[in-house]
């Protein structure tokens, strides 16, 4: 499935802002990011398996709650930072 | 007690400063006589520096704790003086929790320091919220140090949930005994100071003859509030602390706490952040004084910064302002933002919040701008490649 990454993550993906990884949920679709891209993961989500604070992953259009959350193959996946001050 | 000045050889070559700064680092490089400094491009533009060091054992690794707005915090590291960075493989991070305990998330690496000189690739790291973290192998991975993240005690020492100070809780000031690379100290703001004689497996608190207006107990074991503490490299039995309520110093092993900010000109006070040793006197000790009245404004006491040094262990103290500004001058100077070099006379430096690296190249008795216009300085270090 597509996978938009920031601008701020640019320099795990050799500046693609779109890949590609399939998984299904979204914790397996950032292992497969991390595991090519490594350390990439750890940016946004923290060891306790949450996500930051100023980063925002959409499913679609939807707001993600939590890296648990199950995929369907067609998803696209949109990783935001938000904004987190000057 | 006053300790013989030590016969360590001074350097006499380039120095270069390890700036962090809220937004990226900056290297600014000296020629061998200090005359002629130059500041090099940003390193990690926009990422938040909460510090440098270089690692004396080799002279030419540096690290990097960093973090941005958006991302979480990571380690960089060069050994090819900046000039490239890889970022640590395992960045410091706590456990999953255990039945019960609260899962902690470190939000920025704070305080780097080397390991003991017979333990090459040793680092180690405290974070905020308040963790110490080790690294073996030059800080490529890093793990916790289980004795203290992971101390049932560990909650009750940094007050729970607080947040501590602007800008978060931190353990920072970790010193490992050039005699014994099991004993460390630690700081915590908030916590206190720490000792472990066990590489970190067991803690004991440190804080004896310490106040904490603060806090409801005065004669309390753990929670003060310490800035930045030292211990001096070649009389390990001697340190120093700047703390939320004065300045320390302590012999060991009495192990008691002795104001000797009481010393301080009272207009001035002593409080402050940063206190920094001289490399080859243990009496020596500087402090940048700030505003810690009323609602603590935390700048330069009536707009007039100036250094004080202290040439017997803090018995008495002269103030150090030439060539700085006479007034109008509001300087906040944070607890990692004053360093020195080991050149004789020693070069002490200070960076400021507001981006500016003022020098001195004869211990203080003067001082000029290095730079301007640099983002905020969080932390300043003298380094000495080989």
């Amino acid at each position: 499935m597509r996978v938009i990454i920031p601008p701020a993550l640019h320099s795990y993906t050799e500046g693609k802002g779109e890949v590609s990884a399939d998984g299904a949920t979204l914790a397996d679709v950032l292992a497969v990011l991390d595991n090519r891209y490594p350390g990439m993961r750890f940016r946004i989500i923290d060891e306790q398996g949450g996500i930051r604070r100023h980063i925002k992953i959409f499913v679609n259009q939807t707001q993600a709650n939590g890296i648990e959350e199950s995929l369907n193959p067609t998803d696209k996946i949109l990783i935001v930072c938000a904004l987190s001050g000057g | 007690m006053v300790f013989p000045k030590t016969n360590s050889t001074p350097a006499s070559g380039p120095v270069t400063l390890l700036i962090g700064t809220r937004k990226g680092g900056f290297l600014l490089a000296s020629d061998s006589a200090r005359g002629q400094w130059k500041v090099s491009a940003p390193l990690h533009l926009g990422n938040i520096v909460h510090h440098m060091a270089l690692d004396p054992r080799d002279g030419k690794t540096l690290l990097m704790a960093a973090r941005t707005g958006h991302l979480g915090p990571t380690i960089f590291r060069s050994t090819d003086g900046g000039g490239t960075w890889q970022e640590a493989e395992k960045p410091p991070a706590f456990h999953k929790p255990a039945e019960g305990s609260k899962a902690l998330v470190v939000d920025h690496a704070f305080w780097l320091t080397p390991g003991h000189a017979s333990e090459p690739g040793v680092w180690y790291v405290g974070t905020s919220p308040q963790g110490l973290f080790r690294s073996e192998d030059g800080g490529k991975t890093w793990e916790g140090v289980a004795g203290f993240n992971e101390n049932p005690r560990r909650y009750e020492w940094v007050g729970g949930d607080q947040e501590g100070p602007p800008g978060g809780a931190t353990l920072h000031s970790i010193n490992v005994d050039p005699r014994d690379p099991k004993h460390l100290y630690i700081g915590m703001s908030s916590g206190g100071v720490f000792e472990s004689t066990d590489r970190g497996d067991t803690w004991q608190p440190l804080n004896k003859g310490c106040s904490a207006d603060f806090l409801p107990d005065p004669d309390a074991s753990y929670g003060h509030d310490p800035h930045c503490m030292r211990l001096h490299p070649l009389a390990p039995d001697r340190l120093y602390q700047q703390n939320h309520c004065g300045i320390y110093r302590m012999s060991r092993p009495e192990g008691v706490w002795v104001r000797i900010g009481k010393n301080m000109p009272a207009d001035v006070g002593d409080i402050g952040f940063p206190i920094e040793l001289h490399p080859r006197d243990p009496n020596t000790v500087w402090v940048f004084p700030m505003d810690g009245t009323t609602v603590w404004p935390r700048v330069s006491p009536g707009g007039k910064p100036a250094a004080y040094i202290s040439r017997d262990a803090g018995e008495t103290w002269s103030r150090q302002s030439n060539g700085l500004p006479a007034q109008d001058g509001w300087f906040t100077v944070k607890r990692q933002a004053m360093c020195n070099d080991t050149h004789a006379p020693v070069g002490l430096y200070f960076g400021t919040t507001s981006g500016e690296v003022w020098g001195s190249n004869d211990e203080g008795e003067s001082w000029r701008c290095l730079v301007r216009y640099l983002p905020e300085i969080y932390s300043l270090e003298a380094a000495e490649f080989k």
